[in-house]
């Protein structure tokens, strides 16, 4: 049996807009996957414990209040502190991003950044390649 | 991840391969028996509480809020919290874990290092569930946790078969259900060890309290009324199975009402699921529950692995035979009795 | 039978001298009895065959509410619709003209754009150069720390000190972020809600310092925290305690600031949510009706206070709805003010409100675009009759707006103000008769959902809105609506140019406006240093104050204004508030 492809959304800080993440939830399950949506206001710590005991193969941080480039790390981070691995992660990043920051958070360890108007059918088919691709390098 | 790290890394504590084996025995993944298989001398040693309810009546919370409770008096939680997928395309949003108490208490359950959950998808089929749900269980028993909480919807049958993997069931309701008799055709009802009735601020909370005594036989008022009702038929049914359920088991369920978000109730409830562990090892109800369970287990394991031998094995062609049976050619018994044959051979 | 010439005859007589009201009756019923005659014959003769040759472009023409649409409309759509009762004079019961009998031949609707990033001192310098520019008034937007009442020292604000808006902790800030400015030519909105009443607070003793009577302070504290249950989720006491202390601030402001807008009931984050413009408009008259409800209890004077109440709209892409929806919100307010809670003063009947265009609407890909969206919804707000008006700018999907961009959207309002003509005339599509049928209809939409809502509430709206938040019922709306806006657009059945459609292969070039992290740092340390120097028994006898008040159900406006003058920090007196209130966990629904 093919392992199901488990999606954690997450809503990392302060920021309460959620519209995006739940519609962006309900469509990844519609596409097949298992999908926890952690609900809004989670600190770093709590992302990264669920990940990890959830088993998650992707990650997707949703974020619109700038606040990306010190949070995601600190997910990041504390997933390795926790025993997880980041770098077996497929990591997503939704929101408002301004493009020149994009390179430095694919350094950061990025996969995929999805900025608002882009169809959810992108990022599903993202998700597929880029967890197929992880799942063969491991 | 070899399987050796994985038994390792359970059995000296370490989430990151709890979370990974039960990915196997999801997915049923060879890994996830082999692992199974090395750490069962482990096992034994959990209480297994499973909780069922309808959708709306405030599971999430009172696991969530239990949790908490169970930490204060010291004891580790694991926690399995079941959500309903889609039968169509196979996804699910399994929202029970957010509604797990974090930032605001003392205790942030999120990253806890004494909780676990873990959150599962019914995968739109029933069958299998209350097998993956067990070996769920059984590893978190394994990795140490004092307590294991299953968390389910109460709406059919499968969630009555995954209640079987629990030593304590409760089943929660809510005040003002509507046609109470739904509960009761369900199936639900007549499993329950501890019967909670949570929003208990709501308007109906004593009359559902009461009707869930009058079921128990334990509110001869309740009961004269109930008698005399359009629906004493299926009350006098629905008890009577209660009824049974009682003497055999010797252990007479308490109600405890609850206001979840409130935590009211909650130190009941929990005294309650302690004092039922204990009945249960006191009495020898343990022993011979789990006995009946693993007997079920043990039996579903042999079957399954009967039909996928005769899949597998060319020797027997099962569904040529289903067609001769079904066109009259060959009786039921016979035909089994040639399958039993050629196996055993 | 008359011939169809003395018919048109007799009409075109008692039209220019009718001699009894019944005879004006059959004029209108005969009028549009030729009305619906011709309609069917013009659908007979010109519509079907033309139809037949060439279809439409859609089967049905559904609006963002998912309204049909009709291909024309004429005077039989309009005629349960009456001009004296319905539709009448601006500045007249039922106001769906306008609030004013001139409105924006007085004077145009006030220009305001939010801003706010960074530090006090950043804001304040962004602001005076918008002054220069023309702004007519100053609207504050702040960090997510503060909105949540946090300090920028909290471990929780980490990360997110004056990125979206700006840091406030104490009174300091607000004398750097007001240095220059005086209080008494300016009014200034501040988009706010948990700590509203502190950051009122805090504009008085501002007020105060400079020597301006608290009666000539103007501008506005949005301070709606159901909408913030229902969608933007600024949450942080639960839903009854959050209102009791709105009450407070209508109790305070109505004696001590009476110039000032106490509340903002908005519509505009509910919408950016995801819900249709019909639940918009009935979910914050909801609000609206739940708070007046709060104050008739409390004992206010809803005459006093209805000066004081100012609403807040969204303007998104259907045109003529955003019309309709506006003059639909005029009318039942009036309705609701006068007739059901009885209101004498007829300045209380008015809905004055302020809009801002569809943050949602804006895409990141050929930004550009943005400013003809922003353009066609800032018409329709004007059309719509707005006292106050937010423009976006074009690069705001992707971080703060950038100087020349914000430039750009100020000049959109005023090329309408002083080029279009539009606001030369009142209400000028009133009397269409699309836009007279669709202000019905969504009025009686929104009417439904308000009557659904005073059920929960077993009569009474403060409930059904309370009951509302916690059963889910507006989040399940929202998210509903959103949803199912979401699939049509995947199933391109709604076109978003330049995202479903005409798209083009781009690179962008925006100056994006970063905000320096250093500016984090240095909020600390004001924050430590501002600790360090103030009379900190004085802070803590306010504190104490301030928590006895919330426990004996007291007014808590007068400690919080203590508190304030002493230099208690934003964080200090929210974590008060959160002590005695408890803090809110809402009950997640995907």
């Amino acid at each position: 049996m093919e392992k199901k492809i488990r999606v954690l959304v997450a809503k990392v800080g302060l920021d309460g807009h959620d519209r995006g993440a739940k519609v962006v939830a309900r469509f990844l399950r519609d596409a097949g996957f298992e999908v926890i949506y952690t609900g809004l206001h989670r600190t770093p710590q709590e992302v990264a414990m669920a990940a990890v005991e959830e088993d998650v193969d992707v990650i997707g941080i949703s974020l619109h209040s700038g606040a990306h480039m010190t949070l995601v790390p600190k997910v990041l981070n504390y997933i390795r502190e926790y025993g997880g691995n980041p770098d077996e992660l497929v990591v997503l990043v939704g929101g408002i991003v301004p493009e020149d920051e994009f390179d430095e958070l694919k350094t950061k360890g990025v996969d995929g950044i999805f900025i608002p108007g882009t169809p959810i059918s992108e990022i599903v088919d993202f998700i597929n390649q880029k967890v197929k691709e992880k799942r063969n390098k491991a | 991840m070899e399987v050796d790290e994985i038994v390792e890394g359970i059995l000296s504590g370490n989430k990151r391969y709890l979370a990974r084996a039960i990915t196997y025995v999801e997915n049923e993944f060879p890994e996830g028996k082999e692992i199974l298989k090395r750490v069962y001398g482990r096992t034994g040693k959990a209480h297994v509480v499973g909780i069922t309810g309808f959708p709306g009546v405030g599971k999430s919370t009172i696991v969530s809020k239990l949790t908490q409770e169970f930490r204060r008096r010291g004891k580790t939680v694991g926690i399995v919290a079941i959500d309903p997928g889609s039968p169509f395309t196979g996804g699910a949003l399994l929202g029970d874990r957010l509604r797990m108490d974090g930032l605001d208490t003392n205790r942030d359950l999120w990253i806890d290092p004494g909780v676990f959950f873990r959150s599962m998808s019914s995968r739109g089929r029933a069958g299998g569930l209350a097998a993956k749900t067990g070996d769920a269980v059984r590893l978190m028993d394994a990795f140490g946790f004092d307590v294991v909480l299953v968390e389910t919807v109460g709406a059919g049958q499968s969630e009555v078969d995954i209640i079987e993997v629990a030593d304590t069931s409760i089943v929660a309701l809510m005040p003002e259900m509507g046609d109470d008799i739904q509960i009761n055709k369900a199936g639900i009802l007549e499993i329950g060890d501890i019967y909670v009735v949570n929003k208990a601020d709501l308007g109906g909370a004593e009359k559902t309290e009461r009707w869930i005594k009058a079921m128990l036989m334990m509110d001869e008022e309740a009961v004269e009324i109930l008698t005399k009702t359009t629906h004493a038929q299926e009350y006098e049914v629905q008890s009577g199975k209660i009824f049974d359920k009682i003497a055999r088991s010797g252990w007479k369920p308490p109600v405890i009402k609850t206001i979840a978000d409130k935590g009211e109730g909650i130190p009941e409830l929990a005294d309650a699921i302690e004092e039922h562990f204990k009945y249960l090892k006191e009495s020898g109800m343990l022993i011979e529950t789990r006995k009946k369970r693993l007997t079920r287990e043990m039996t579903e394991i042999l079957v399954n692995e009967i039909k996928k031998y005769l899949r597998s094995n060319r020797a027997v062609d099962f569904d040529k035979i289903v067609e001769k049976v079904t066109s009259n050619n060959l009786d039921p018994h016979t035909a089994v009795e040639k399958i039993l044959k050629s196996i055993l051979k | 039978m008359r011939s169809s010439t003395d018919q048109k005859r007799k009409i075109k007589n008692l039209k220019s001298s009718p001699t009894n009201f019944y005879d004006k009756i059959w004029v209108i019923a005969m009028e549009n009895e030729d009305v619906r005659k011709k309609r069917e014959e013009w659908d007979r003769k010109c519509l079907k065959p033309f139809l037949e040759k060439s279809g439409e472009r859609q089967e049905k023409f559904e609006n963002l509410s998912w309204i049909e649409i009709d291909r024309i409309y004429d005077p039989s759509d309009i005629e349960h619709i009456n001009f004296i009762d319905d539709i009448g004079y601006p500045g007249d019961y039922p106001f769906t003209r306008g609030v004013y009998p001139t409105m924006y031949r007085g004077r145009f609707w006030t220009m305001r754009q939010f801003s706010g990033f960074g530090a006090a001192e950043d804001t304040n310098q962004r602001w005076k150069l918008l002054l220069k520019e023309g702004q007519t008034g100053l609207s504050t937007a702040f960090d997510f720390p503060t909105l949540m009442g946090l300090d920028s020292d909290d471990p929780l604000s980490d990360g997110e000190v004056g990125k979206v808006g700006v840091a406030i902790d104490t009174l300091k800030d607000f004398e750097i972020l007001f240095d220059g400015i005086p209080l008494d030519r300016v009014s200034t909105s501040f988009t706010i809600n948990p700590p509203a009443g502190i950051i009122l607070a805090m504009y008085t003793a501002i007020g105060d310092a400079q020597g301006v009577p608290r009666d000539q302070l103007r501008g506005t504290i949005q301070n709606d925290m159901l909408k913030e249950f229902h969608a933007q989720n600024t949450l942080v006491l639960p839903p009854e305690p959050s209102v009791k202390i709105i009450t407070d601030i209508f109790e305070w402001g109505v004696e001590n600031v009476p110039k000032f807008n106490l509340i903002s009931i908005s519509g505009y984050h509910i919408r950016e949510a995801g819900s249709t413009a019909v639940q918009e408009l009935a979910f914050t008259i909801a609000d609206g009706m739940a708070y007046v409800e709060a104050a008739i209890e409390r004992g206010i004077d809803i005459d006093k206070l209805s000066p004081q109440l100012s609403f807040f709209f969204n303007s998104h892409n259907d045109f003529f709805e955003e019309i309709a929806k506006f003059r639909a919100a005029r009318r039942m307010w009036a309705k609701i003010m006068r007739d059901e809670y009885g209101a004498k003063n007829p300045r209380s009947w008015w809905l004055k409100f302020h809009t801002q265009t569809a943050g949602c609407s804006l895409t990141a890909q050929q930004p550009l675009n943005n400013v003809v969206r922003t353009t066609i919804q800032a018409m329709a707000a004007v059309l719509g009759g707005t006292q106050s008006l937010h423009t976006n700018s074009f690069d705001e999907a992707w971080a703060l707006p950038s100087e020349e961009a914000v430039r750009v959207a100020l000049r959109t309002q005023q090329i309408i103000a002083y080029e279009s003509g539009i606001p030369s005339t009142i209400d000028p599509l009133g009397g269409s008769y699309y836009v007279e049928w669709l202000t019905d209809k969504v009025e009686r939409l929104a009417w439904d959902y308000i009557e659904r809502i005073r059920k929960m509430g077993e009569g009474s709206m403060l409930r059904g809105v309370l009951a509302g938040i916690e059963n889910g019922f507006f989040v399940k709306e929202i998210t509903n609506a959103a949803a199912r806006f979401q699939r049509e657009v995947e199933e391109n059945k709604r076109i978003i140019v330049g995202v479903n459609k005409f798209t083009i292969e781009e690179k962008l070039k925006i100056p994006i406006l970063k905000v320096d992290p250093e500016v984090q740092r240095k909020q600390i340390e004001r924050l430590r240093r501002i600790k360090a120097e103030r009379d900190n028994v004085a802070v803590k006898e306010a504190l104490d104050w301030l928590r006895s008040a919330a426990e004996n159900n007291e007014n808590v406006m007068p400690p919080i204004l203590e508190a304030v003058k002493a230099y208690a920090s934003v964080g200090e007196i929210m974590g008060v508030l959160k002590e005695v209130y408890g803090t809110y966990k809402k009950p997640i629904i995907i």
